[in-house]
């Protein structure tokens, strides 16, 4: 059997990797071995077009957005600081950011730190009964990423690795930036590719979007003219004495592959995406020329080439067992600013109708302020009841869906699980929830979770889709 | 033995393995001496090849041999003056005494005890959740285990049948370290871990049976933070009751069913059952996975897969391989001996025959490519830079010495962008095929031009000061050889470094950052070999 017919199939199957596990202990040629490598190894920057193929040809639905931007708060912000303001509840559970802001939509109101995004709700709405009730960062941040529950046999692959299988390489995604990108570090915590391998992990572009020069990991070179490049690379290819002793290896082929997607990247205009220099100054100062704001450009950047998934993983983090107050008002106005500048400027360009956009945290913070020692005005972990907020893509805005009780403590009316919220995206993108994911071990599992494995839902947040 | 310390430099200026022409660069990777069987194991693998009609490779040059067996025993690479003194020993048995010396290494201790590690999950984070401190202890533990060569049937009874706090008994951390703790977990996750078999493909009765032994197993916490005590509760009579077992059905794994008095701890009776002479499993498990450990392949691969179905290329071999660890009661020590002193082991990488089943068949060294941790100390090595890692519990916060070498990291949530890029396992499941050593084209993006190795090389102490250190273009070249790739450069790559630094477009200093890079961006550095 060979790659080809397997491929054309059409079946969910042709992952070279799998397949060469199907094929382990029958006798394959040495060109096989070169074949099935160079696929193999196409890795994070080339898809093979074979398996390629055949999911294409499954069918991807209706596919309303074609890129998500996430934007993972993690530590968890507090909720009622942020999108759930409750006043109401006295200065115990409001603290001093008590006078929440109108939005230009009559009957929401957010937090008066963030007056920009309060002019934007018309395009993002709230989720105010997200819930999954675990207080630790690791779990939570596994559940809300991957919509699964904890303690099966198996870790899940994240939202954006799932993505990036579906709507990556294997879809026709043909970009030579790698179709799930973080800026700037990994999430960590759990193994963002789960199961899936590490074929789907994002790639990290390091360095800081928000110094003049983004020097995204391998991709923008430090100070090394073009000419070097050539130079150096021609010089290597000389030295490689044990590739010259093993012609025809095929890991070693695959390798070289490797390394010629690799200079197409370095050498050619691939790079160009990160270069914030080709933007307005205006615009670069809307989105706040810091890290936040500025991965909310380069992120803007990605989507508009078509990137399927960006993940901003912020920078310090939302943890704010201390101290929350003053934590709130240094960090709010500059996420507000980012965040508000990339609804406008996606709107503003056309992109927001296939560019979903999903602020959330882990879980939200305890509703009931702190206010002794060590804590002093501070918030602990709260899975029972937080905030999400969504934009673009196929979702409404100016909508806020369900609600929690009057001090935050609850969900009150409709509560969202994570794989409602995760199956409500893979939705707008197409993606089948009854689609497979390959398993190591060949078990069948499903893109999205049913309540037979276990796993609370709400339902599909139809109200907004 | 001729002491180094009395050759005049010159002498080492010139290769010994001898100058290649370009026709000629096998010789750099092959000895002259013909692949002869010295052992039982050359005996039972050479026989395998006679019968196929299988070529065998030559045997490895001594270049080869020395990066080999540093990168294969202990994980690091030799030092240029380690890789030097090697190559020019006159002893016949040198390659015999390099390994008994590296076997002693304390980065032998390291290196083993990360391969554990990963085996047995050790990881403070999801889904594994152990804790910082006791990811540590279990991590301490295990270490000076293979430090002290614990006999490997004791190291395993230990923690089956441990009871106690995961601070204070950190073998207890074994039942700890999985996603949860039904019973039937328990026993899958001993069936994978040391009987190399995956017992969810079995018969559902047969877990059910296993499981048994694992169901009176308490957890209970204490007043201290995170700390967990593991025991044996008798009051836990019941069976899981999805299984409809109770647990008079203990039965092992072989199909015969275990007697349990009511007041004693299941678990030491399936101990004594798993640890005996004659169970099929436990040993074979063991020397299968060590050999796959050194020769990229097991004689049963995967190595973690054992089935009736799934039969070993050399059934003879791993049968020798068993009685021989019996006979030395347990000591893991004497199979990685065993092997290494092969002539099997000691191939060369490259293959006589360009037939399939030579791999499966030993026929050749594989190429491998570096493990993360080992490619990046090994980057650390060689430019005397050290790197940065981060754990994401904020509390209480782990801090990370400044010389920690990577492949010592305890635990799995100590990690960094680089050993996640390049497959470091998470830890999620204990399968070897967790680990991901196929290269990608983001690591070739990371190594080729990323600000991290190029900083290492620009900014690195070691090589700023090789290159200081001499007048002379071809000594400092010399250098740059033996400390990256371990052995001295033919007169042909002497060559094209000359031509290199005589173009119009590199100058001075930047010629030998540039020939740095090129040389660690080398297959021959990248890769096992």
């Amino acid at each position: 059997m060979s790659m080809k017919q397997s491929a054309d199939d059409g079946s969910l199957k042709p992952y070279s990797e799998k397949l060469i596990s199907r094929l382990r202990g029958t006798p394959i040629s040495r060109r096989q071995a070169v074949r099935r490598a160079l696929l193999g190894a196409a890795g994070l920057l080339l898809g093979d077009h074979l398996s390629l193929r055949a999911l294409a040809a499954t069918p991807s639905g209706k596919a309303r957005a074609r890129s998500v931007i996430q934007i993972w708060m993690w530590g968890g912000p507090s909720h009622l600081d942020t999108f759930d303001p409750k006043p109401e509840a006295g200065n115990d559970y409001s603290g001093p950011l008590n006078q929440p802001i109108p939005t230009n939509v009559d009957g929401i109101r957010i937090c008066e730190l963030m007056p920009l995004l309060a002019k934007q709700a018309d395009k993002y709405s709230i989720i105010r009964g997200m819930t999954h009730g675990v207080n630790s960062h690791e779990t939570a941040s596994y559940i809300v990423q991957t919509a699964r529950p904890q303690g099966g046999r198996d870790v899940f692959p994240s939202a954006g690795a799932v993505v990036s299988l579906f709507k990556g390489y294997n879809a026709g995604y043909q970009g030579l930036i790698p179709p799930y990108i973080v800026l700037t570090e990994p999430q960590g915590r759990f193994s963002e590719a789960g199961f899936l391998g590490p074929r789907y992990k994002p790639f990290a572009t390091g360095g800081d979007p928000g110094q003049n020069r983004f020097a995204v990991e391998g991709v923008v070179a430090p100070g090394i003219t073009d000419q070097r490049q050539r130079d150096r690379r021609e010089l290597l290819h000389k030295l490689n004495t044990l590739e010259h002793a093993m012609k025809g290896d095929a890991q070693l082929a695959a390798s070289e592959q490797a390394e010629k997607q690799a200079y197409d990247l370095i050498l050619g205009d691939g790079g160009k995406v990160f270069d914030l220099s080709q933007e307005r100054d205006e615009l670069r100062v809307r989105y706040g020329r810091n890290t936040f704001g500025a991965s909310c450009l380069v992120a803007r950047r990605l989507a508009e080439r078509g990137v399927p998934y960006i993940t901003i993983n912020y920078r310090g983090g939302w943890d704010t067992h201390k101290d929350n107050f003053r934590t709130m008002r240094r960090r709010l106005p500059e996420m507000d600013k980012g965040m508000a500048a990339l609804l406008e400027d996606l709107a503003d360009r056309g992109l927001l109708d296939s560019t979903i956009v999903w602020w959330s945290g882990e879980f939200g913070r305890t509703p009931k302020v702190q206010w002794e020692a060590p804590w002093n005005g501070g918030r602990g972990h709260w899975g029972k009841v937080f905030s999400a907020v969504v934009a673009g893509g196929g979702f409404k805005g100016g909508q806020v869906v369900g609600a929690s009780d009057v001090k935050g403590e609850e969900v009150k009316e409709r509560p969202v699980y994570p794989c409602d919220l995760i199956g409500s995206i893979y939705d707008l993108l197409g993606i089948d929830p009854d689609g497979k994911l390959p398993h190591p071990q060949g078990l069948a599992v499903r893109v999205s979770p049913s309540a037979a494995d276990g796993v609370s839902m709400g339902g599909r947040l139809k109200e907004i889709m | 033995m001729i002491k180094i310390s009395l050759i005049p430099a010159v002498v080492l200026l010139t290769a010994p393995v001898g100058s290649a022409a370009p026709g000629e660069v096998q010789s750099l990777f092959e000895s002259s001496a013909a692949p002869n069987p010295r052992s039982k194991i050359d005996e039972l693998v050479f026989g395998g090849l006679k019968r196929l009609g299988l070529q065998p490779a030559k045997v490895c040059s001594d270049a080869v041999f020395v990066r080999r067996a540093y990168l294969d025993v202990i994980g690091t690479l030799p030092t240029a003056q380690e890789a030097k003194e090697f190559l020019l020993d006159q002893d016949p048995n040198k390659r015999a005494g390099l390994i008994d010396r590296l076997l002693k290494r304390e980065e032998f201790a390291d290196y083993w005890a990360m391969k554990w590690s990963d085996l047995l999950r050790i990881k403070a984070e999801f889904p594994i959740n152990l804790w910082p401190n006791a990811a540590q202890a279990y991590h301490r533990w295990i270490r000076t285990s293979i430090k002290q060569n614990l006999p490997y049937d004791h190291f395993v009874r230990e923690m089956l049948t441990a009871s106690g706090s995961n601070f204070r008994d950190p073998q207890v951390n074994f039942y700890r370290a999985m996603q949860n703790k039904e019973p039937q977990t328990i026993a899958q996750t001993v069936a994978l871990t040391f009987m190399g078999t995956r017992a969810d493909n079995w018969p559902k009765d047969r877990l059910a049976g296993m499981a048994v032994f694992f169901s009176q197993l308490g957890f209970k916490a204490t007043a201290e933070w995170k700390e967990e005590i593991v025991f044996f509760d008798p009051a836990k009579t019941a069976a899981p009751a999805t299984s409809g077992v109770s647990p008079a059905a203990a039965i092992f794994p072989d199909g015969i069913p275990a007697r349990l008095a009511p007041d004693q701890d299941p678990r030491a009776v399936f101990a004594d059952w798993l640890v005996h002479p004659k169970n099929p499993w436990f040993a074979r498990n063991l020397v299968n996975r060590v050999w796959c450990w050194l020769l990229g392949r097991g004689i049963i691969h995967e190595p973690d897969d054992i089935r009736p179905d799934n039969p070993a290329s050399n059934p003879e071999l791993l049968a020798w391989l068993e009685r021989e660890l019996m006979a030395a009661h347990y000591d893991l020590k004497h199979i990685y001996r065993l092997i290494l002193n092969s002539t099997t082991y000691q191939l060369s990488p490259i293959p006589q025959t360009d037939r399939p089943e030579g791999e499966a068949n030993f026929a050749h060294y594989p190429l491998r490519r570096l493990e993360a941790e080992v490619l990046v100390d090994a980057l650390g090595q060689i430019t005397g830079t050290t790197e940065k890692y981060t754990s994401a519990i904020p509390e209480p916060f782990t801090f990370i010495p400044e010389e920690q070498r990577s492949i010592a990291l305890p635990d799995g949530s100590i990690t960094s962008s680089f050993l996640e890029m390049f497959g470091r396992p998470p830890r999620d499941t204990g399968l070897e095929s967790e680990r991901n050593n196929r290269p990608t084209a983001a690591q070739r993006l990371h190594l080729l031009n990323s600000s991290h190795v190029q900083r290492k090389i620009e900014g690195s102490p070691k090589l700023g000061s090789l290159i200081r250190s001499s007048k002379d273009r071809r000594e400092i070249v010399t250098g740059l050889y033996l400390t990256i790739l371990s052995r001295f450069p033919t007169d042909e790559e002497l060559k094209i470094v000359a031509a290199y630094s005589q173009s119009a477009n590199v100058k001075g200093r930047d010629v030998l950052v540039d020939l740095a890079w090129a040389l660690i961006n080398s297959a021959e550095f990248l890769y096992r070999h």
